[in-house]
């Protein structure tokens, strides 16, 4: 059944006047136990959307619109005392630097402890007991010891468990994760991915994933959503997707990406770079990169059209693709 | 045989370490490169790989002189030039230049892009100053730009951008080795493929030789004639591109492109392998191979004593690769993943 369900949902940042959609009409479901990638290069808005989610977007200058529900519950219009008993705990967030998201000058066990104790009734002792439990669970050499220790003693690897077993220590429905190995060296990422994936199949969690990284994605994601400019541009089952994609910036990402199987004189790069925020084409935002655009992309947003099964993308010029293809 | 192009043997490079000490007692030492024996040919694009602390930027920082090595040699067209410093050391900077990861630190915000690019030019008094101006243009050019960017300053330009400024400046005065240090790691998916096609073309066209540093294999496998794998210092592996990839002899690469090969990933693919642990700290170097302690194949030939007491040294194979393992070919084989996560 669906667990989070969003629908049309936009973040605008206001400026005096002037008004900048960073998502702009985003619709999505995941389901508990699945994994939803969401897919884009910097400036897309996927960090966004994570922070959307997670309702961690408070700020005068941003407008949200649409509905983010969680089990029925809509967060966006939900009163921040509710809200705030919901964060933490319902869902939970880890983020790409764990270097900086840790308290340098608190002990692990003092951090675990704390959170855990925002949100539940429990003494200390019982805290402690959880608290080395979690860290067990997430593969930490010598659980009770690494309660004593500081964040600048831990490996980067060692740091993001500790976020994981923070994150996951209150049994959340929704874990997001943006960025989550990004920072971490090849090896340990296959550690940590190998990780999240096992929390997903024994605690039923709900994962989202932000991530710039295709490989990843397809390694984790049942879902993936393919996000240029604040716009879903291609969305639908990962493997089915990534296999035969058909929004050009699909296509385009995968053909700049080297890959080891085959060895390619040169590679396809999309040409120009990302828009930025204040400076998105009109119609479709990929219009100035794509070798496929005509007068009614610049004239007009595309919508996203079902291509095959669930998956659906949002170009106007998918028939001369196919033909050409 | 031909004078390789620059050759290194048995480099070093040492810091002082951190780590407590008496006050009388020498610091322990930090061990960053311990006996690289490396060549690169005319014309040649090596790889170099490795993790986070496995020495690959050090390495490149010593070749260019940057940091000073300990022991060892270091030849360039058979020149000495390990010891070589200031003013002499000038015609082998002008033969080897380098380019940083982040191209938004290392172009001068205050300097326009065409004193960037002049600036090489000027130091090594290569042409004549009134042949200048044309001469950035021109370079400009060989990247990708429009002469227009030589009067405006690096905070107007992209990523991607930036970094072609940068390789323009590299380039300026004919190097033999370009060393690029991580140069698209900074950069979104879609530039990346812009900026290695700039190298690619670059090598073709000026005969350029290449150090390109990377912890991205498919970027390496991309560029490269040639791969060298570093681990904690220390070069595990050199091989061919295509048969590292494929076939590659040191267990530690063999985790490192199982680790790699994610995307298309069919199901019924061997089961990635996964190592255990964390890269152990230079300041605690694991005694006899470093990597047996992360090591599949050591756990899987059930820890023979000599991988955790005698230093393998990079050896040649029949088919001419060179590996620093005591198990030579057999870590080819399938492997089986860790159980522990």
């Amino acid at each position: 059944m669906t667990l989070l369900d969003v629908k049309d949902m936009t973040v605008s940042v206001h400026a005096g006047a002037r008004t900048a959609p960073i998502i702009d009409g985003l619709t999505f479901q995941i389901k508990a136990g699945q994994c939803l990638g969401i897919v884009g290069e910097s400036g897309s808005g996927k960090s966004s959307v994570a922070l959307a989610v997670m309702g961690l977007l408070n700020n005068d200058a941003l407008r949200i619109g649409g509905t983010i529900e969680l089990d029925g519950t809509d967060l966006v219009t939900l009163p921040s005392a509710q809200l705030r008993a919901r964060q933490g705990s319902d869902i939970a967030m880890i983020f790409q630097d764990p270097a900086s998201s840790l308290n340098p000058v608190q002990r692990i066990g003092a951090q675990i402890i704390e959170s855990l104790r925002a949100h539940r009734r429990i003494s200390r002792s019982d805290a402690t007991r959880l608290a080395v439990e979690a860290l067990g669970r997430v593969g930490m050499p010598d659980p009770a010891g690494m309660m004593r220790r500081y964040a600048h003693q831990l490996s980067g690897g060692q740091r993001q468990r500790v976020m994981i077993a923070m994150a996951v220590i209150l049994k959340p429905r929704l874990l997001v994760a943006d960025e989550p190995t990004t920072a971490l060296d090849l090896t340990i990422q296959a550690q940590i991915l190998a990780l999240l994936k096992q929390l997903v199949r024994d605690t039923g969690m709900a994962l989202m994933l932000i991530t710039h990284d295709l490989g990843v994605v397809a390694e984790m994601a049942d879902d993936l959503i393919v996000l240029y400019a604040g716009r879903a541009v291609e969305a639908g089952p990962t493997a089915q997707v990534l296999d035969h994609p058909r929004h050009p910036y699909t296509i385009g990402l995968l053909a700049a990406h080297p890959v080891l199987e085959t060895r390619q004189d040169r590679l396809t790069p999309i040409p120009g770079t990302p828009p930025r925020l204040w400076h998105r084409p009109m119609g479709c935002a990929f219009h100035p990169r794509c070798k496929w655009a005509q007068d009614a992309c610049r004239a007009g947003v595309p919508a996203a059209q079902l291509v095959r099964g669930t998956q659906t993308a949002a170009c106007l010029r998918l028939d001369a693709m196919q033909v050409s293809a | 045989m031909t004078t390789p192009l620059l050759e290194l043997r048995d480099l070093s490079v040492t810091y002082p370490g951190t780590a407590a000490h008496g006050l009388f007692e020498k610091p322990p030492v930090f061990k960053a490169l311990d006996g690289i024996n490396l060549t690169v040919m005319a014309r040649e694009a090596l790889g170099l790989i490795g993790e986070s602390g496995s020495g690959k930027t050090t390495l490149g920082r010593a070749i260019m002189g940057l940091v000073p090595a300990s022991t060892g040699q270091m030849t360039l067209n058979g020149q000495p030039i390990t010891a070589v410093h200031g003013a002499a050391r000038l015609p082998f900077a002008r033969a080897v230049q380098l380019v940083f990861q982040v191209p938004y630190a290392s172009l001068h915000p205050r300097q326009t892009i065409g004193q960037t690019l002049m600036e090489p030019l000027k130091i090594h008094g290569s042409i004549p100053p009134a042949d200048m101006p044309a001469r950035v243009n021109a370079l400009l050019e060989r990247v990708g730009l429009t002469p227009n960017f030589a009067r405006r300053y690096p905070q107007h330009f992209s990523g991607g951008q930036r970094q072609r400024i940068a390789i323009a400046r590299a380039i300026a005065n004919d190097p033999a080795l370009l060393i690029a240090d991580e140069p698209v790691s900074a950069l979104d998916v879609s530039v990346q493929a812009q900026i290695l096609n700039l190298l690619a073309d670059l090598r073709r066209d000026q005969g350029l030789a290449m150090l390109f540093i990377s912890h991205d294999l498919s970027v390496v496998h991309h560029l490269c004639d040639r791969i060298a794998v570093m681990y904690l210092g220390r070069i595990v592996e050199i091989a061919p591109t295509g048969a590292m990839v494929s076939r590659p002899a040191h267990p530690y690469t063999a985790a490192l492109m199982s680790a790699a090969r994610r995307l298309h990933a069919k199901p019924g693919a061997p089961v990635p392998v996964i190592l255990s642990g964390d890269v152990p700290s230079h300041a605690a170097i694991p005694p006899g191979c470093a990597f047996h302690t992360r090591c599949w194949l050591y756990q899987k030939k059930g820890r023979p004593a000599r991988c955790h007491s005698e230093k393998p040294a990079l050896s040649v194979l029949p088919d001419g690769r060179q590996s620093a393992c005591f198990f030579p070919g057999e870590a080819q084989t399938p492997a089986l993943p860790m159980a522990s996560v």
